[in-house]
C-alpha cells in the first residue's frame, strides 16, 4: 500500500512538473560534424544556433530546445539518430542533414512518421518531383539550381563550347544535368572522376588539349580545393575561365585555395553582400559571434531557424496541431536574408538566384561579390512533377 | 603526341608520391611485421605542419624541413608509445590500433587547425609553366616533385645497399631474430625505419600540399592506392616500391586520360564516358590482380 502510494505521488509530481513549464518544443538536428565535411555541418548548426541565441532560447517567442547529433556522413547513422529523436525524444521538427544521400535515406521515413523535416542543405531531386511529401520542406534550394543559374549565364556569355567536369556518382550527374538544362551551346566533353580524386594532372591536360571556351566543375569539398589549384599552376586559368556552383566557392574553402580563385565566377542563391536588412544584421551578428564570415550553409542554418521561428509563433507553441504548423511554414511569413522567398507547390524555394565573383577584400580575405542576378523567382524544374 | 608525353610526365609524378608514401611503408612491413594503417596520418602531418610553417615564416624550404621534422618525431613516438606494445601481438590487434590512430590524428588535426582545409602556396620560384618541347608546357612544381623523389629513390638505394646501417635493415628484414642475437639493437633500429618510414610520408605530404587539398583525413585515400603498391612489388622490398608506384601511377593516369577517348571511338558518347570512367577507376585493381595471378607475392617480394 505505501508503495503504490509512493508510486501514485511520484507520478503526480512528474506529470505537474510537466504542466507547470510549458515544454520548450524539441528540434532535432542531424548533420556532418566529422570528416572533411565536418564544416559544413558547423555552419548550419551556427547559423541556427544564432538565431536561437538571438531571441535568448527562444525562436518565435517560444521555447525551442535544440539537440545536435553528428551523422559522420553516414546515412546509416543518420537513420539511427533520426530513429532516436523520434522515439526516445519524441522530437517533431528535424533538420540539419548535409548530404543529398543521407537526406534520401532519412527523410522520406521521418516524415512518414508524421515528423515535419526542413532541409538545411541537401536538395535532391528525388524529393523534389514524384518523391515530395507535404511534411517534407527544403529552405535551401533544389540541388540543380545552383547549376541551372550559372548554366543560364554561360549560355548568354560569349563562350561557346563547354567542358563538364563532375565525380562519378548520382551528385555529380545531377549538377551536370542542371547545367545542361539552360546551357543550349556545345558540349565540348563530359568528364566523370573518381569520388574523392585528388590529382587532377590528367583531366587538365586532357582539357588544355580540348581548347574549350570555357569549363564547368562539380567538384564538392577538397576535391575542389585540388582542382582549382592544380589548374591554376596549369597555367589555363588566363586562358580558359572556370565556372562552378558556390559549393567550391565558400569563404571558407576561399581560404585554403587563395588567390588562384580570384575572378572565377559560381552560382549561389545568396552572398553576404545582398543588400537587405535581414541579412545585414544577420551577417554582423554572425561575424560577432563566431569570428568568421558566413558561409550560403550558415545563412540557409539561420533562415531554416527564423522560418520555424515564424510558424511557431503563428501556432503559439502548439506543434501538436502539425497541420496548422505545417501551413504555417509555408506561408514563409519571415524576413529572408535572401530577401525574396516563397515556398512553390512542392515546398522548395521560388526564389532568385545569382552570379558572382570570388574577390579579395582590402584586409586580404578571399570572399565573392554578388555580379548579375541571373534568375528571378526561379522555380526548380521539379515542382510540377510533385503531386501533393 | 605532346598529350599523350605529358600524361606520362603527370603518371611518373603521381607514381613518385606513391613511391615516397610506400617505401616507408613497405619497409615498416617488412622489417618489423607490423601493418601500419595510420601511414596516411603521417603524410597529413607533414602537410598540416608544412603548410602552417610554409604560410607564418613565409619560406617553403622551412615548411619542408618542419614537415619532415614532425612526421619523423611524431612517427618515433608512436612508434616507442604505440606499436612497441604490439609487436608480440596478432596482426589484427595491430590493425586495430593503427586503426584507432588514423580517428585520433584526424580529429587532432580538426581540434588543431579547426575544420576547413588549410592553405598552402608554392614558392615563388616553383610558379608557372616551362616549355618542355615545343607545344608542352609543364608546371616547374610538377617537375620538382619528379625530381625530388627520384632523388630520395637514389638516397634510399645507397643508404640500404652501401651503408651499414642498410646492411643492418636488409638483415633485418631477412631474419630479425639473428641480428638481434648478432649483437644489433634491433630496438633502436626498428624506431628508426619507422622514423624514416614516416619521415618519407612528411615528404610526400608536404610536396602534395600546394597542389592537393591539406585537409583531415587527406592521408587515407593515398594510403589505399600505397597499399596497391606494395602489393603489387611485393612486401618489404623498396624495388618493388620504385617499381610498383610508377606502374599504378602511370596505369591510374592513362587510364583516366584515354580509356573514356579509347571507349567513344566504338559506344555513344555518354555511355562511354561512363564505362570509361568507371572502367579508369578500376584499372589499378585489374593492374593488382593481374600481377598477383602472375606473381603471387608481388614483383620483387624480398623475405621468406
Amino acid at each position: 500500500m505505501k508503495r503504490l502510494m509512493t508510486i501514485l505521488i511520484a507520478t503526480v509530481f512528474v506529470f505537474s512538473l510537466q504542466s507547470a513549464a510549458a515544454e520548450p518544443v524539441k528540434i532535432g538536428m542531424i548533420t556532418t560534424l566529422s570528416t572533411k565535411a565536418a564544416y559544413l555541418g558547423e555552419d548550419i548548426r551556427d547559423g541556427f544556433q544564432l538565431a536561437v541565441d538571438q531571441e535568448g532560447g527562444k525562436l518565435g517567442g517560444v521555447e525551442v530546445e535544440l539537440m545536435v547529433e553528428d551523422d559522420g556522413r553516414k546515412p546509416e547513422k543518420a537513420k539511427q539518430i533520426a530513429e532516436r529523436y523520434m522515439k526516445k525524444d519524441g522530437v517533431k521538427i528535424m533538420t540539419g542533414i548535409v548530404f543529398s544521400n543521407v537526406a534520401i535515406a532519412v527523410v522520406p521515413k521521418v516524415v512518414r512518421d508524421g515528423v515535419v523535416y526542413l532541409s538545411a542543405n541537401a536538395g535532391p531531386s528525388m524529393l523534389a518531383g514524384k518523391g515530395c511529401n507535404e511534411n517534407y520542406f527544403s529552405v535551401s534550394y533544389q540541388n540543380d539550381n545552383i547549376d541551372e543559374v550559372v548554366g543560364q549565364f554561360v549560355n548568354d556569355s560569349e563562350h561557346q563550347s563547354v567542358y563538364l567536369i563532375a565525380p562519378n556518382y548520382p551528385a555529380g550527374k545531377d549538377h551536370l544535368a542542371g547545367f545542361k538544362r539552360y546551357f543550349k551551346k556545345e558540349i565540348s566533353a563530359e568528364v566523370y572522376t573518381k569520388l574523392g580524386q585528388s590529382d587532377y594532372a590528367a583531366e587538365i591536360a586532357a582539357i588544355r588539349a580540348a581548347k574549350p571556351d570555357a569549363v564547368f566543375f562539380f567538384l564538392p569539398g577538397g576535391m575542389g580545393v585540388s582542382f582549382i589549384k592544380q589548374y591554376a599552376q596549369a597555367g589555363l586559368s588566363e586562358e580558359i575561365p572556370l565556372y562552378g556552383p558556390a559549393f567550391s566557392f565558400d569563404e571558407r574553402l576561399l581560404k585554403a585555395v587563395g588567390p588562384v580563385a580570384l575572378g572565377v565566377k559560381n552560382g549561389s542563391q545568396w552572398t553576404h553582400d545582398l543588400d537587405n536588412e535581414a541579412n545585414k544584421q544577420f551577417v554582423a551578428a554572425y561575424e560577432e559571434k563566431y569570428g568568421r564570415t558566413p558561409t550560403l550553409y550558415a545563412s540557409q542554418g539561420y533562415d531554416t531557424a527564423r522560418l520555424i521561428g515564424s510558424a511557431l509563433k503563428a501556432v503559439s507553441g502548439k506543434v501538436d496541431d502539425l497541420d496548422a504548423f505545417k501551413k504555417a511554414l509555408k506561408d514563409a511569413n519571415f524576413d529572408s536574408v535572401r530577401g525574396s522567398f516563397s515556398f512553390g507547390a512542392n515546398q522548395h524555394p521560388i526564389q532568385d538566384l545569382y552570379i558572382r565573383e570570388v574577390i579579395k577584400t582590402d584586409d586580404g580575405q578571399y570572399t565573392n561579390r554578388t555580379i548579375k542576378k541571373v534568375f528571378e523567382n526561379h522555380v526548380d524544374a521539379y515542382a510540377s512533377e510533385c503531386k501533393m | 603526341m605532346i598529350l599523350f608525353i605529358e600524361q606520362l610526365l603527370n603518371g611518373l609524378q603521381l607514381g613518385i608520391t606513391l613511391f615516397l608514401m610506400s617505401a616507408g611503408l613497405t619497409l615498416v612491413f617488412g622489417i618489423m611485421q607490423v601493418i601500419n594503417l595510420a601511414h596516411g596520418s603521417f603524410y597529413m602531418i607533414g602537410a598540416y605542419v608544412g603548410a602552417t610553417v610554409t604560410v607564418f615564416t613565409g619560406s617553403f624550404v622551412l615548411g619542408v624541413m618542419a614537415a619532415l621534422a614532425a612526421a619523423g618525431i611524431t612517427g618515433m613516438a608512436v612508434e616507442i608509445l604505440v606499436l612497441r606494445q604490439l609487436y608480440d601481438r596478432d596482426h589484427l590487434d595491430q590493425v586495430l590500433a593503427t586503426f584507432g590512430l588514423i580517428f585520433f590524428f584526424n580529429e587532432m588535426t580538426r581540434i588543431i587547425w579547426g575544420k576547413q582545409p588549410l592553405f598552402m602556396d608554392m614558392p615563388v620560384w616553383l610558379k608557372g609553366s616551362i616549355e618542355l618541347l615545343p607545344g608542352l608546357v609543364y608546371p616547374i612544381y610538377r617537375l620538382a616533385v619528379i625530381v625530388v623523389g627520384m632523388s630520395v629513390a637514389l638516397l634510399l638505394w645507397y643508404l640500404f645497399s652501401r651503408t651499414r646501417l642498410g646492411m643492418q635493415i636488409r638483415a633485418g628484414a631477412s631474419n630479425r631474430d639473428m641480428i638481434g642475437a648478432l649483437g644489433v639493437n634491433i630496438k633502436l633500429l626498428y624506431t628508426l625505419v619507422f622514423g624514416l618510414g614516416t619521415l618519407l610520408a612528411g615528404l610526400a605530404g608536404v610536396m602534395a600540399g600546394p597542389i592537393f587539398a591539406v585537409e583531415s583525413g587527406m592521408g587515407e585515400s593515398i594510403l589505399i592506392l600505397t597499399f596497391v603498391v606494395i602489393v603489387i612489388g611485393g612486401i618489404g622490398s623498396v624495388r618493388g616500391a620504385v617499381v610498383g608506384a610508377l606502374m599504378v601511377g602511370l596505369v591510374d593516369t592513362l587510364g583516366r586520360a584515354f580509356l573514356p577517348s579509347l571507349f567513344r571511338t566504338f559506344l555513344s558518347s555518354s555511355y562511354a564516358d561512363s564505362v570509361g570512367a568507371s572502367l579508369a577507376s578500376m584499372s589499378i585493381y585489374i593492374l593488382m590482380a593481374a600481377v598477383l595471378i602472375w606473381k603471387p607475392r608481388g614483383l620483387f617480394p624480398s623475405y621468406n
